[in-house]
């Protein structure tokens, strides 16, 4: 392909290769702390193209392929490509990964232990990690927690955490410092803007954590919390998995070991800071 | 040394000679990778490798493609039984063909192959019994276009393929190798009075059949998509069981120059040891390896001409021009268009 940058996000390498070079740009801008995959070679290959060959300068459309792919994908146009990027990293992920049990969900570190937290979009997961990794937890990833049926730890995939609407203004406010990405209007996903996570998480995205707490955050209800039984953490963990099933037995196994170990908690929240709030409560008293 | 070529004769190399990777860079490595798994070939690759070392990051990624194709293998096997046992009651035999065949009878072209949908032989006049068994055992119709419908009924070589409502698995049963309206018309009947038993009910071709099958799938039948994992295939099956009796078979199909073209390529690609008779290439063959080995190192499609070629060749040998001019009139005011 044209144009071309490698890197690696915690455990996987993407090599990234696009018809146009506005996209790399990005990619290379933002991720500009981040290594290489390993010894060069990568996981996961990623193409941001054009349907047609004119389609590169007329009414540009990029769309998204890659070693997996999904029919039928909608193309962005070449001012979101970086977001199209980041869609085709997730989606090599969500249809490829077979090392690791991929929760969707966000993932937090604090004394080589981790919150996991999980629920349907608009429940937080993003918001309330870079919230949390603004009060010093470490990053481990807004999208994607790793569990590795061998060990049962986590790990992290602290890629660009991908802010939405409301939240973004929430979180310039908490992270003055931090470096964000260009302004996307117009999204599927309405506006959407890219934190960078900071220089800690970057650099710690390889170390591993012991599941500590599971948390399924619901946003715009009034102050709540309930202790979630295992048979129920079982059910909603299965459908937040991409690859439950494609993992067979070791899925099952990693997925049954993480929901005896580890308490989990639903909680309803009004707003961000009585989130916080209940998420130290609760670590507190583990 | 040579220089390293970034399409699909990569992916044959390091099939043939897995040692030949040991002088590949990272470069070349993210082509052969990318390309095996646009071929669905990752895993028979990944076993290829067992044992050669290979860069600490190949390692993990051929570990996960072996890992893979194991549970790939696990779950063929459950459709397969799932199968039997829904056509248990009306005793219908359940003949499996290709990838679940391989790894049931445990052969080399099982080893560490995709596999997809679960394809299976029924003698035709149990078509209909087979179709009432899959049904009442929790298979449903995946495409409802009546068209479609009763152009499978009335041409392929199978049912409409069914899928199952809670595994999500889809069945393609066939009761020939090739659609009706091809004209090469193999001999069902001698491919099941010949099929073998391998224990718990469940049966393959014979040896010289499965390969008549192989090449059939590969040449007689669609555009070449995935044909270096089909002639891999036939690579694994022609080491295995030999050419012995593989001519006399293939002519009582009208496979003969199906069969042959296999040989010769699968020989010239991979290596395979065949007789004389089909070790150097003939007429169209290098037309053939040019459209097999058509990706890039991306493993994107490349070629786009000699696959259109191929394309178009596909429906000309699978019915006559009549037939394909109202059937393309027909798809293409639903709006298909071709790939």
């Amino acid at each position: 392909m044209r144009h071309l940058t490698e890197l690696r996000i915690g455990p996987v390498g993407f090599r990234i290769g696009s018809d146009w070079q506005e996209p790399i740009e990005s990619i290379r801008d933002l991720y500009r702390d981040y290594p290489a995959p390993d010894d060069q070679i990568a996981d996961f290959n990623v193409h941001l193209f054009a349907a047609r060959p004119w389609r590169r300068f007329l009414r540009p459309a990029v769309h998204i392929g890659g070693d997996f792919v999904i029919p039928d994908a909608a193309p962005l146009p070449l001012s979101q490509g970086l977001l199209a990027a980041e869609m085709a990293m997730n989606l090599q992920m969500a249809l490829g990964q077979r090392r690791y049990l991929l929760l969707h969900a966000s993932a937090v570190e604090r004394d080589g232990k981790a919150v996991l937290m999980t629920g349907l979009s608009g429940a937080g997961k993003s918001t309330l990690a870079a919230l949390m990794m603004s009060r010093g937890w470490r990053l481990m990833g807004d999208e994607f927690a790793l569990i590795d049926p061998a060990t049962g730890r986590v790990h992290g995939f602290p890629r660009l955490v991908s802010l939405k609407n409301a939240a973004i203004d929430e979180v310039m406010r908490a992270l003055p410092k931090a470096r964000f990405g260009p302004v996307l209007k117009g999204t599927p996903k309405g506006t959407i803007r890219h934190l960078v996570p900071d220089a800690r998480s970057i650099a710690a995205m390889g170390e591993a954590a012991v599941p500590a707490l599971l948390l399924f955050p619901s946003f715009g209800f009034d102050a709540d919390e309930r202790k979630v039984l295992p048979s129920e953490v079982f059910v909603r963990l299965t459908q937040a998995s991409t690859n439950y099933v494609a993992m067979g037995e070791h899925g099952f196994t990693a997925l049954t070991d993480l929901v005896r170990s580890v308490p989990a908690q639903a909680i309803d929240y009004p707003d961000t800071t009585t989130a916080l709030a209940q998420v130290e409560r609760l670590w507190d008293a583990l | 040394m040579g220089r390293i070529v970034s399409d699909g004769l990569l992916l044959a190399g390091a099939l043939r000679d897995p040692m030949s990777t040991t002088i590949l860079d990272s470069k070349d490595w993210n082509a052969l990778l990318a390309i095996a798994r646009a071929e669905q070939l990752i895993g028979s690759l990944a076993w290829r490798l067992h044992g050669v070392e290979v860069p600490v990051p190949v390692t993990r990624i051929l570990e996960d493609a072996r890992r893979s194709a194991e549970q790939c293998r696990v779950a063929a096997l459950w459709e397969a039984e799932m199968t039997r046992r829904a056509f248990g009651a009306a005793d219908i035999p359940v003949i499996l063909l290709k990838g679940t065949a391989f790894v049931a009878a445990g052969l080399a072209a099982g080893v560490g192959r995709s596999i997809g949908d679960l394809d299976i032989l029924v003698p035709h006049e149990r078509i209909d019994a087979a179709e009432a068994a899959l049904l009442a055992a929790g298979w449903e119709w995946v495409k409802s276009d009546a068209y479609d419908d009763v152009y499978y009924r009335r041409w392929m070589h199978e049912l409409p393929p069914l899928i199952h409502r809670e595994r999500d698995r889809m069945i393609d049963v066939h009761h020939t190798i090739l659609p009706l309206t091809a004209r090469v018309r193999p001999n069902a009947a001698a491919l099941i009075a010949d099929s073998v038993e391998f224990g718990s009910g469940l049966r393959m071709l014979s040896p010289q059949d499965v390969m008549c099958h192989a090449a059939a799938h590969l040449f007689a039948d669609g555009d070449l998509a995935g044909g270096l994992r089909n002639l891999w295939d036939m690579h694994c099956l022609l080491d295995e069981f030999g050419s012995e009796g593989l001519v006399t078979r293939a002519d009582l199909h009208g496979l003969g120059s199906a069969v042959a073209r296999a040989a010769r390529l699968s020989h010239a690609l991979y290596g395979t040891q065949v007789p004389e008779g089909w070790q150097r290439l003939r007429g169209a063959d290098p037309l053939y390896l040019r459209r097999l080995t058509a990706r890039d190192g991306w493993g994107r499609p490349t070629r786009r001409l000699t696959r259109f070629g191929f394309y178009v060749r596909s429906h000309a040998i699978r019915m006559p021009p009549t037939m394909l001019l109202r059937h393309l009139w027909t798809k293409w005011r639903k709006g298909h268009v071709p790939r």
